[in-house]
Formats: structure tokens, sequence, C-alpha cells
């Protein structure tokens, strides 16, 4: 297999007008004649059952929460991207590709990246037609902050939740479809497998998770919403429905699943407290902007935050990279609070956190004014951790947050699979190694409203529409297996809780796969992955019946997929011999611990093919080329 | 008109007929005070001889109360089977007692209406006592005497004391809703009309009672 | 600590459903009452029994999916507080909780504290957008908005459409939820247009559904764990005048 990724020819500032202008279009009386199944309502999926269904085509949309308004989505705090450069601080949608292809350390696609940033200013008047209140000046124009290390203003915010303020404004475009008939809600259903016939997605299989029925739907293509996959570690900032179980049962009928270790790890969480955790919470990144990180000097200094004196600190941020401080981006930021914890350095229970100090900038500017920054963080904060942060410093632990791995997808977003179109954090498509802060929103957006609409009609274009229907053979098996499966899990009546399994697989992953790799911590996982797998295949308890509601079941299923992923993503992780973005290597760091990538040799996607359970998948790659900027050392010195 | 149709216009139309009953209990109360300054039969001379202005009024109040008896029962009955099954442990935190047995204190003033209507207005129940058989010395209705005589006795001015007490429960969570439900209050406003709509239902309340208790404990004679 | 549950199991939509007792024992501080349920839940599949089922999904109050009726109050205890960010330290040993699902017509149980909330969905589907379609907006700063305008329209854009107020009203009602979007709309110059009739729409699907109507007990505003203020629904009055006479 070649993987082609039908980037469109001509200079990189044209590519995506002249693919609009080549592509297919489907007549406004055709289009009623097309069913498109969309599954996931997160930013990404409910953009585009809105605008699918705007344009005519009948929409089926689903989700697993009770309403689409409840996609993972919903959680992102900080802002969306655009290169509106409202500030005129000098952005400009060149310089926000660079940022971006810089930021994914060189390893994602050129042409994919810059429609990114072309299209990013039309989500902004999308969004604020909408009603997305975003934050405002006095005069009434649009507020932007500098987010993540950027070195401009481009972030777009409405406080503190303006991933909830996005989704709702899809989220009401979409209401508004199904009130006119041409978008259907599933929501409380699960997809389950992926329905191909002649090679072509035609179709779903779900269950629905309040009768347990199993059905399936035919359409005339595709799309995949269903947001990454972070859980696999159990502990992380991701909702704790988020799963892989949609991306990875179209992996095993033949989607290639791109760059699965590429995991995000967020630098800023509130650190573990026991074995009862059932997820982390992130803290935004903008405390970053005034909050100093440091840990004690000493390895047993066992005092008070307070009445540590200056010089038994160490602001490890600003002493390691002293132009960018603690504003240094996530991956680094993490791996440097992971190294002095490593040290033995680390403070709060347990010894797996670092201080996040306000003093100085309470100090500096006043009680007050860091209230009105912060104040709702900081009450988040204390809500969980019963510490006034006012008082003394936060305590902070790094924490998987995000997957830049995903299906791969071509130009169109479509994956190996004709008629298969991946969309926002299920897809591989922008963020190379790792993505810069308030990206994915917009990614998600661009996808929804602005890509897939088009390119799917080039799609359909060629495809006659209504040809499948769930009596057919293929929809058949694909039911009988789901449905096989679900009494497979239900019959192993073992004694071990899904939870418990997956916090075994989540604590392996996290120690050996998290935020640095080795080929010795990678070939242990490898070893003890299958073990759990077995017992859990042999063991998992899962209560109750599959002809209802039951939420044991639902996450057994989850987990199965994450035992077998958890492996994809381990090798991944093994055959990357570099380090790159948020994958780091031990074996790859330059003198002074930095990532040391190795373009020779992998400068490419490494995209992966189911080959049958218990085969090994095989590897195929596509080779990036870099036409119009120039490979460098990430340097944040 | 729409409006009843939906659940803001059923609202708005109880509100508005509370507030125009509100309005008139004032100017009521205010015309039975004339009963502290020994004026009471004066008063009702003169209210009858405007008879134009009686009748405007009473035309306007009795469509008034049906609508607002109509809409209460139909609210009432909606609000009651939007909850079929009940909580087990409910714990009410700015809910009044007042606010949430509004159709029972309104169905007390209800049924004190009718009998009041029946004893002052169309005097039926102590016939003997009737205004119209009684005339003062300066020769006009004694309604003084209907009012004194009938007051003094225990059973009555209890139903007197039931029925205006009622009412102050009624207005102390109808007068500030009212002004909510048409939304005639702002962000600082509103915490003071809460707090005004129970103080002025207190002052009426205060205004009311004191006829049948200065009657009955004898302070107020002619 | 060790507390003794009251939890509402019901079968299914059918069923009449019962508070049934149970024990947690060894409770930490730290944990989330969510967490403190799991722990209920791990228990209950390890000794043969059937976990207790709630919604849940991000677990930082923002989603919400979550809302359980904890010792009569929507959330529990706890202030601007979702029941998946309650934390235990709000209760002492030995306490005694009552846990229910949010009860309303419109919000049939589907299981145990599961409830089925399609009903917000369809006030929403009922008017609750600006109906803009996709591409050909206007530039983000074409029409200016005063800050006090966005402000107030991101105070009522907060709700996270948990059903909180419908739980806590003594009539069932949706006013609070349908005024948040009423007044977020409505406040923006873009909503403008369709604000009458979304209004209009929004409160007679909202009957339809099946809620109560409002009679101002503010119950709502108490229980909203995103501090949506009862004013609003004044705000949506308005709005529903002002549509009656223009
Ligand atoms: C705490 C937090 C803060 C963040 N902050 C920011 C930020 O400030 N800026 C930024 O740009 N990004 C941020 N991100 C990242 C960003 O929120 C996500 O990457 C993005 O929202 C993903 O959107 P999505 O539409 O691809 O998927 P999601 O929003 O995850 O949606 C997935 C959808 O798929 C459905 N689904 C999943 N699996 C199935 C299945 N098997 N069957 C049926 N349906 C399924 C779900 O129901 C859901 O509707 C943040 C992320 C987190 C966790
Ligand atoms: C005659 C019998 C009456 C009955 C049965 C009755 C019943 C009710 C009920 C049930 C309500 C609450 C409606 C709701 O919010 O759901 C109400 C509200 C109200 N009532 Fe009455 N009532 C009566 C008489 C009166 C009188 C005499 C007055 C005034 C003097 C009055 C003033 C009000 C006011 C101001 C409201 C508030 C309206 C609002 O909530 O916006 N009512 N009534
Ligand atoms: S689980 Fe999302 S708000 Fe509680």
């Amino acid at each position: 297999m070649t993987l082609d990724p039908k980037i469109p020819s001509g200079p990189l500032t044209e590519k995506w007008d002249r693919r609009k202008q080549e592509m297919k279009l489907v007549s406004p009386a055709n289009k009623r004649k097309y069913r498109i199944i969309v599954v996931g309502t997160g930013l990404a999926g409910a953009s585009a059952a809105a605008t699918l269904g705007e344009l005519g085509y009948n929409v089926d949309a689903f989700c697993f929460q009770d309403s689409p308004r409840r996609g993972h989505s919903i959680a992102a705090q900080g802002g969306i991207n655009a290169a509106k450069n409202y500030p005129g601080d000098g952005d400009s949608v060149w310089r926000l590709f660079l940022d971006t292809i810089k930021g994914g350390d060189f390893r994602s696609r050129e042409a994919n990246v810059f429609r990114l940033a072309q299209v990013s200013a039309n989500i902004i008047d999308q969004a604020v037609a909408q009603g997305v209140p975003f934050a405002r000046d006095y005069a009434g124009y649009l507020d932007n902050r500098s987010f993540g290390g950027a070195l401009v203003s481009r972030t777009f915010y409405a406080r503190g939740q303006t991933g909830q303020q996005l989704l709702l404004g899809a989220y009401g475009a979409l209401m508004r479809q199904v009130k006119l008939g041409s978008v259907r809600l599933h929501p409380r259903s699960e997809m389950l497998d992926l329905v191909v016939v002649n090679g072509h997605a035609k179709g779903i299989t779900v269950r629905n998770l309040v009768t347990g029925e199993i059905s399936s739907h035919a359409g005339d293509a595709v799309c995949l919403a269903t947001g990454g996959y972070a859980n696999v570690f159990y502990l992380s900032t991701n909702a704790i429905g988020s799963n892989v179980t949609a991306t990875f049962r179209a992996y095993k009928r033949g989607a290639l699943f791109a760059n699965p270790c590429y995991t995000q790890i967020h630098p800023t969480c509130i650190p573990v407290t026991g074995d009862h955790q059932s997820k982390l919470t992130l803290m935004s990144e903008s405390l970053r902007n005034d909050g100093r990180v440091w840990v004690p000097k000493n390895k047993d200094d066992k005092r008070q935050p307070g009445d540590i004196p200056e010089p038994d600190r160490d602001y490890f941020l600003e002493r390691k990279y002293p132009a960018y401080g603690n504003l240094a981006p996530r991956d680094i930021s993490s791996r440097a609070a992971k190294e002095v914890c490593d040290e033995g350095r680390g403070v709060g229970p347990g010894g797996r956190g670092v201080y996040l100090d306000f003093a100085g900038a309470i100090g500096r500017l006043g009680e007050q004014t860091i209230r009105e920054r912060f104040g709702n963080l900081f009450e988040m904060y204390e809500r969980i951790t019963d510490e006034n942060a006012y008082r003394q410093p936060m305590r902070i632990y790094p924490a998987p947050h995000y997957t830049m791995g995903g299906l791969w997808v071509d130009y169109d977003l479509q994956s190996t699979i004709p008629g298969l179109f991946v969309l926002g954090e299920a897809n591989f498509s922008d963020h190379g190694a790792n993505r810069l802060g308030a990206s994915a929103l917009m990614q998600g957006l661009a996808d929804g409203y602005f890509i897939v609409p088009y390119t799917i009609a080039d799609y359909l274009g060629r495809t006659t529409p209504g040809t499948a229907n769930v009596d057919q053979q293929e929809f058949r098996a694909s039911r009988e297996e789901a449905a096989a499966a679900t009494e497979k899990l239900l019959c192993i009546n073992g004694k071990r809780t899904v939870n418990d399994f997956h916090r075994e697989l989540g604590r392996l992953l996290w120690d050996n796969v998290g935020m640095t790799r080795s080929r010795e911590s990678l070939t242990t996982a490898l070893k003890r992955i299958p073990g759990i797998r077995e017992e859990f295949r042999q063991n998992v308890a899962v209560p109750g019946s599959g002809g209802d509601l039951n939420q044991e079941l639902e996450k057994a299923g989850r987990v199965a997929d994450f035992l077998e992923f958890a492996e994809l993503l381990t090798k991944d992780a093994l055959a990357r011999e570099e380090s790159c973005g948020a994958h780091f290597r031990s074996e790859h760091e330059t003198p002074d611990h930095e990532a040391k990538r190795d373009d020779e040799n992998f400068s490419h996607v490494a995209a992966w093919e189911y080959k049958g359970d218990g085969k090994e998948p095989e590897l195929h790659k596509e080779q990036l080329e870099f036409e119009n900027v120039e490979l460098a050392v990430r340097n944040y010195k | 008109m729409f409006l009843p149709a939906s659940s803001v216009g059923r609202k708005l139309v109880m509100a508005a007929t509370g507030q125009l009953m509100t309005v008139f209990i004032i100017l009521h109360v205010a015309g039975n005070s004339t009963i502290f300054f020994g004026n009471l039969n004066a008063y009702a001379a003169g209210l009858h001889s405007l008879w134009v202005l009686l009748w405007a009024v009473r035309i306007v109040m009795l469509p008034a109360v049906i609508l607002h008896i109509i809409y209460a029962l139909q609210l009432t009955v909606e609000n009651g089977k939007a909850r079929p099954v009940d909580y087990m442990k409910k714990e009410n935190r700015t809910s009044t007692f007042a606010g949430r047995n509004m159709i029972w204190t309104g169905a007390v003033i209800g049924t004190f209406l009718v009998y009041h209507l029946l004893q002052y207005t169309f005097q039926v129940t102590n016939p003997a006592l009737s205004a119209y058989r009684n005339l003062d010395e300066a020769g006009r209705p004694d309604v003084f005497l209907m009012v004194a005589r009938t007051l003094q006795q225990p059973l009555i001015a209890a139903v007197y004391l039931l029925g205006v007490t009622a009412l102050l429960l009624h207005l102390s969570h109808g007068i500030q809703s009212s002004f909510q439900t048409w939304g005639l209050n702002g962000e600082r406003s509103f915490p003071f009309i809460r707090k005004g709509g129970s103080a002025a239902a207190t002052i009426l309340w205060l205004a009311y009672a004191a006829i049948p208790v200065t009657i009955f404990t004898g302070l107020l004679l002619r | 600590m060790n507390l003794t549950l009251y939890v509402w199991r019901q079968k299914d939509a059918a069923d009449t459903g019962q508070l049934v007792r149970y024990q947690a024992k060894n409770i930490s501080p730290d944990m989330s009452f969510l967490e403190m349920l799991d722990g209920v839940n791990q228990e209950l599949i390890t000794t043969g029994g059937e976990p207790i089922a709630f919604d849940s999904d991000c677990r930082e109050g923002i989603c919400g999916a979550c809302g359980q009726v904890v010792n009569g109050v929507p959330h529990g205890p706890r202030k601007l507080t979702t029941t998946c960010q309650l934390h235990m330290r709000n209760f002492r040993d030995g306490d005694t909780i009552y846990i229910e699902p949010f009860r309303s017509r419109a919000f049939p149980v589907i299981k145990d504290l599961v409830i089925d909330r399609g009903s917000l969905d369809r006030i929403i589907q009922a008017g609750g957008y600006i109906s803009v379609h996709t591409g050909g907006a206007p530039d983000g700063n074409a029409i200016l908005i005063p800050k006090q305008d966005a402000e107030t329209a991101m105070d009522a854009a907060e709700c996270i459409g948990c059903g909180a107020c419908v739980a806590a009203c003594p009539n069932g009602s949706a006013m609070l939820f349908t005024a948040a979007k009423v007044t977020h709309l409505a406040k923006l110059p873009q909503g403008r247009p369709e604000a009458g009739r979304r209004v209009c729409m929004m409160t007679e699907e909202m009957l339809k559904q099946g809620f109560g109507n409002c009679s101002n007990h503010y119950e709502c505003e108490a229980a909203c764990p995103k501090g949506i203020k009862a004013r609003f629904i004044a705000k949506l009055n308005r709005e529903f005048v002002t549509a009656q006479f223009t």
C-alpha cells in the first residue's frame, strides 16, 4: 500500500483554493439523496453534522452522552487560535502556520497546516455570528491573549470556558438542523463497528446504551469525530467516557492508524491524591503567565513552602530555559517537572508534584488582580485540594491530555477506506508530534465547518446514493460480531473489575510509555500488556445484562480496546528511534537532555495497518516533504 | 390573544390581575380606614353617589378575579403534574411557605371574598344589621353599625382575621413575584423588590387587621 | 470516614424504584462524591451486586452530565458546585446521605440515578440558536458589542444544561434553563432579529415537554452550580412581553 496524501499541486498559499476548484460538487437537488453518518458531536462532529445538514444532506449524528452538548470539547478552557492579527502584533496566516509546524517539531504536513491557518480566521467570524460571547474590550472589539508561549496574541477566549462556548455554538447550529429535519440525533449510542461494503465505508453498528439494542445504520459516507485516546493512560484530563473504540474498530476494518505514540502530557494538572482518583483536572496553562514553577533544592527538604528561603529553591524552568522560563512549551515543561521529581525533589503527598507559586505576582500586582485573572481557577483548585493558592503555592504535575496521533487521513481528511472521513482529535492531521495550546479547537472546527463539507462532496459526487442497506451481508455480520463480543464480556464472570484492569494498564503505560520512553521501558510494556489483556479476557467482572443500561459493560468494551491499542501505541513508540515533540526517547537526547530529532530517518508519518488478531501490524510510511520551511532544532533556551 | 396560550402568558395574566387586585385592596383599605376617623358612613355614601366609578371598578374587578382564579387553577394543576414522583427528601432553600401555598391562601381569600361580599355588599348574612335598614343620624345607611356589630362577634372577627392573614401570606410572595413576572426589576432593584413586597404585604395586613381587632377588643367606638 | 447511604435504585423506566441502604467505608476526604460512589460500585461488583448507575463524563463541572439530589439538594450541599466537584470533606464521619435522581416529568428515570434529559435539547431545538449558515459570516469585529452586554451574555451562556434548576424547582419548571439561553442570545446584536420568535417558541416548547410553570420561588438560582441568575427569568419575561406587543 502506498499512502497518497493527495496534496494539491501549486504554491502552498493556493493549494486549498485549487483543491476546492477541482472538486466535484453535488447538485442541490441530489444532496438529499445522500445519507451521511457522523459519529461524535464534539466540536468537530457537531460542526460537521450541522453544516452537512444545512447543505441539504441527510445526516445521522451519534454520540454516547445523553446530549450532543456534552462532547468532551466542552471542557476546553484556554482559547482558540486564529490568525486575525487584530492586535496588530505581527501575526499572519504564515506565522501561525510556521508556529504550528515548529510546535509540532516538523512532523506534520505543510499543506494541511497551512490550510488550517488559512481558515482559522473564518472560524472566529462564524462563532461570533452564532453568538459565541468571546471576551471583548471596552470599545466592543474582540480581545486576544497570548497563550502557550506564543509570541503573538492570537488566542480568542470566552472566560475560562472557550470550548464550552464554541461547542454550544456548534450544538445550536446542530439543534437547528434537527428541528429542520435534516439531522437525526442518536444520543446514548456507542459505535461498535464500521461497516465496509466493497471497500467503501457504508455504515456503522451501534449499541443503544439505554435498551442495549445493537443496530446498524447505513449511509453513503461516514465521518468519525470521536476524539482522542488519552484515556489509555487511565488517568488523564479527558472526560472519563473518552475512548479509542470508534477509531480502533475502524482501524480493524482497514483504516490505518497514524503516529499513535504522539501523546501530549500537559504540565499543569492537579496531582494525584490516591487510588480512588478517577480523572485528573487541568489547571489552565495561562497560570504559567504569572506563576513561577519551583521545587526545593534539596531532596529532603520537608519544610512548608513558605518556610523555604529563596536560596533553597530551584526555579528549574527559569534556570534551564532562560528565554521562555515558565512559559516553555508543554512537552519541555512536563519533562522538566518529571525530572526533578525523579530526583526525589517533588512536593506534596507521594512526591509527584512541583510548586506553581503566585506569591511574587501577588506581591507585584496585588491579590485583586490575580483574583480577577484566575479567580475561577483558584476556586476550582481549592474545591479539589482544599488549599488556598493565594496563601500557599499550588501543586501541579503533568498529566496525559491530548493525542496527536489518530487515523491516517489524506488532504481531504479521507482515511485509507474510501468514504470514511476522520475529523478533529480523532485524526492525526495537523499537529505533528506536539500540539500548541489553543490549536485543537481551531482544528476541530476547521475540519467540521470548512473542510469536510467541501471534500466529502468530491467523494459523494462519484458515488451512487443509497446503495447500502442494513440487510446486506456485511451489516448483518457486523451486528452479529458486535453482539457476540458483548455477550463474551458478560459471560466471563471474573473477579476483577474493569476499573482495576484499566488502572493497571494506565500505570504501566504511564511508567513506561509516558513522558520519557526508552527501548527498555517500551519492551517491558510490550511484554506486560498481553498478560494484562489475557487476564482481562479471563477474569474481568462485568455484571448485569446486555439488554439495558449497563455502564460496566460500556467501560469493559472500551477498556478491551485500550488493552489492544496500548500495544500499537507502544510499538509505534519503539519503532520511532528518535525524540520529537512529545515523543521523548531517552536514547535520543542532546547532551543537555533535549529532544534529538532524526530527520534523515524519521521525517515520516508512521501509519499502521491491522493484519488480523494476534498478527503484527504493518508499518507504512508517508514521507513528509518540507518545501516551505526549513527544518530546524526547536530551541526554547 | 395569544398570551394565555403560553406558560409565560398565563403568568402575565396572573400577575396583572393580581396587581390590579392589589391596587384595589390598597384603595379599599384607604377608604376603610375612615372608620378610625368616624366618617365611614360619609365615605360609603360618597362612594355610592359616585356610582359610575363604583360600577366601573366592579366591572374591571370581576373579570380580573375570575381570570386570576382560572389561571391559578390551571397553573397549579400543571405544576402539580410536573413531578409525578416526589422526592423522599427535599430541602427548600429560597422558596417560602407562602410561595408554595399560593393556591391555598388564594382559596381562603376566595372563600372569604364571597362571604365578605355577601355580608357587606349584598348584606344577606345578617339582614337585621343591613345598612339599608338602619340609617344614621344624618339619614345615611349606617355602615358603621353593620360593621361594628358583626365584628364584635368572635366567630366573624376570627373569619376576618383569617382572611386578611391569608392575604398577607398571598401577597408576601405575590407582590415581588408579579414584578419578576412582568420583568419590572433590574439587577439592583431585584433584592429590594423582594423585601419590599413582603413589607408592603405586612403593612396592608396591619391596616386591615386593625379593623376587626380594634372593634372586637372594644378599642374602637363610634 | 464511614457513611450510610440511601440510594434510589430503579431497574428501568417501568420499575417503581426504592431507596436502598449501603455502607460506604473508608472514605477519604479527598475523594469526589462520584469517586465515593465509584468505590461503592467496585465493592458491589466484586460481591456480586449490581453497581449503581449514574451519569458523569468530564468530572470537572462543565459537561453537565452528572447530577444527583444529595440530601434533598440538587448537586449537594456545596454552593456553585456540581456533584462531580463535590468533595467528601464536605461530609462528616457517620453522616447519612440520601441520593435521588433529578425528578421531573420531563426527566424520566432510565435507571437508578440516570435520567433522560432530551427534553432540554428539544427546548433548544425550538429556537435556542442564531440561524446562521456556515460560511459568509461577516468579520468578527464588524458589529461591535459593548463589553457589558458581552459579559452579561456570557454570564447567561455559562449554563451547563445539567437540569439542577428543574430538579430544585417545586414546580419542576425549566424557566432558568430557558431564560439563560434567551438572555444569552438576546443580549447580543446577532441574536436580536430572532429574539421575539425565540422566546415564544422556547417557552411554548418548555410546556409541551411537561415542565411546570415558574412561580418565582428562585430555588433554581440557589441550586445552579454555575450561578445563573433568576433575573435572567425577568429578562425572558420582558423579552416575551416585547414580543407580544411588537
Ligand atoms: C481539559 C482540557 C482542556 C483543553 N483546552 C483546550 C484549549 O484551551 N484549546 C484547545 O484548542 N484545545 C483544548 N483542549 C483540547 C480540545 O478540547 C480537544 O482536542 C477537542 O475538543 C477535541 O474535539 P473533537 O470534536 O475532536 O472530539 P471530542 O470533543 O472529544 O468529541 C468526541 C465525540 O465523539 C463521541 N464519541 C466518542 N466515542 C464514541 C463512540 N465509540 N461511539 C459514539 N460516539 C463516540 C462523543 O460522544 C463525543 O461527542 C483541551 C482538552 C482538555 C481535555
Ligand atoms: C380569589 C382567590 C385567589 C386565588 C385562588 C389566587 C391564587 C393565586 C395563585 C395560585 C397564585 C400563584 C400563581 C403562580 O405563580 O403559579 C397567585 C398569584 C398572585 N396573586 Fe392570587 N389568588 C387569589 C386572590 C388574589 C387577590 C385577592 C390578590 C390581590 C389582592 C392576589 C394577588 C396575587 C398576586 C400579586 C400574585 C402574583 C402573580 C405572579 O406570580 O406573578 N390574588 N394567586
Ligand atoms: S461530570 Fe461533567 S459536570 Fe459533572
